[in-house]
């Protein structure tokens, strides 16, 4: 589904990603995980191009990106991406935040995109808050709207970045919750996170990215029972 | 108090002076309601090419084009810009000097909107711009329903100001032969031998105006603000 080939990233003088080549597959719910600064997030961006690559290809349900930057907006609508600060819009209301892009670009009536906001609202947990703006949320809440608002477009493909990083400890369950569901519905997904109960429970591959590069992936059984690469090693020593 | 009394009568009552004022202050609105939505819509147009130019190649040109327009209005005084756009600008006799008055105070104000209202934009988290963008909005809708209301909502107070001094500075349109408040309270004054007495009334009315303009936007304020 998402292909990548020699994928490089540079900022200025910093080589973020040094050819990153990948796919992922239908289905497949990829969880990256690696220190910081080792370049997940911007590998994750890079899929849905709302950060450039310096070099490489990236294909995308068959359809090279990286040469027609043109289609892109129609692209990004397959892609769902939920973001470590959630990214609402705080000027416009739970179900406002939810219907705009489904009625500014497929064409959906007021009515036909808020009967659609309100399914999506009960399948977060959250159908009373329809008419609540987001700083009436608590973080928990926020991220699971910011989820159904990306549903709502229904992609073929969700994109998460560090999607609990910036929650309170007792929110991070709910979300998680919210994300195995969708995981269990055959969402193809690709998490960047350092929940390892997380990887460890969803993933059915794992991507240890360190210093710009993927270092090891696997299956999430092998991948913390027998971890190959010492740099991983250190990580998992440090983390589990 | 007699004094002040017969004062008055003479800068208002006596020959309908009052009729003077009423009719300035119609060309005072008359310019300043022209020179603010013209203002409004060259400060958008021209911080939207500002900030959008900016971040692409081929596009830094217009970005140095809108920079050299806030550079050389912000850098001339009014007085001067009014009295080379009547002089070299419109040189026919023919023109309407409120409209010539009206298109320069535009002109002028939709540089400091401009740079109000770039301000504004950079206010706003770019999460927001992403946001819009990975959701599959263009660029010009993700700025349309996502960033301008927001940041309009932060410069609103900043922007109320921008009118305000607009107003009071119309007062120098005298200079190209309108007879707006100013200038009809100085003609006034001619008259009666007392200048003093229409140049407060004049200057009154100006506050009137500003006051009334200062609640208006305290409505509007809050309107936005309900969302927070």
């Amino acid at each position: 589904m998402i292909r990548t080939k020699d994928l490089t990233k540079q900022f200025g003088r910093h080589l973020v990603l040094k050819g990153i080549n990948e796919h992922i597959k239908k289905g497949e719910k990829v969880v990256i995980i690696g220190p910081s600064g080792s370049g997940k997030s911007t590998f994750l961006r890079c899929l849905n191009l709302l950060e450039v690559p310096s070099s490489g290809t990236i294909w995308f349900e068959g359809k090279d990106i990286t040469a027609s930057l043109g289609d892109i907006n129609k692209l990004r609508q397959k892609m769902g991406m939920v973001f470590q600060q959630f990214n609402l819009f705080p000027h416009l209301s739970v179900t406002e935040n939810i219907t705009l892009a489904p009625r500014k670009l497929l064409g959906m009536s007021k009515e036909e995109a808020e009967e659609k906001a309100g399914i999506l609202l009960k399948r977060v947990g959250l159908p009373d808050k329809a008419k609540a703006y987001p700083g009436q949320l608590s973080g928990g809440q926020k991220q699971r709207i910011a989820i159904a608002r990306s549903l709502a477009m229904n992609p073929d493909v969700m994109l998460f970045d560090e999607p609990t990083s910036a929650l309170d400890p007792e929110m991070v369950g709910e979300v998680l919750e919210l994300m195995k569901e969708l995981a269990a519905e055959g969402m193809t997904m690709a998490v960047v996170t350092h929940e390892m109960g997380f990887a460890r429970e969803v993933a059915t591959r794992i991507l240890f990215m360190d210093e710009g590069q993927v270092k090891e992936t696997n299956e999430p059984k092998e991948f913390f029972e027998s971890p190959k690469d010492q740099r991983l090693r250190d990580f998992l020593s440090k983390v589990l | 108090m007699n004094i002040i009394g017969e004062k008055l009568y003479k800068a208002l009552i006596e020959e309908e002076r009052y009729l003077a004022y009423l009719e300035g202050l119609k060309i005072t609105i008359e310019i300043s309601l022209l020179a603010i939505l013209l203002g409004v819509v060259i400060g958008i147009l021209v911080a939207i090419i500002n900030v959008t130019a900016r971040e692409r190649k081929g596009l830094k040109w217009l970005s140095l084009v809108c920079s050299l327009y806030i550079n050389i209005i912000r850098g001339t005084p009014l007085m001067v810009q009014l009295l080379i756009f009547a002089n070299l600008i419109f040189v026919s006799r023919e023109n309407n000097e409120v409209v010539i008055g009206a298109v320069c105070f535009g002109i002028n104000s939709g540089a400091y909107v401009a740079e109000i209202i770039r301000a504004g934009i950079e206010s706003i988290d770019k999460g927001q711009t992403e946001a819009g963008r990975s959701l599959g909005l263009n660029g010009m809708q993700t700025m349309g329903y996502i960033v301008l209301p927001q940041a309009v909502k932060n410069i609103l107070p900043a922007l109320g100001n921008e009118f305000i001094v607009l107003i009071k500075e119309t007062s120098v349109a005298g200079v190209i032969a309108v007879t707006d408040l100013t200038k009809a309270a100085q003609y006034v004054g001619s008259r009666t031998w007392d200048i003093l007495t229409p140049l407060l009334i004049a200057a009154v009315i100006y506050l009137i105006i500003v006051l009334g303009l200062t609640k208006l936007l305290g409505v509007f304020e809050r309107r936005l603000g309900k969302s927070d």
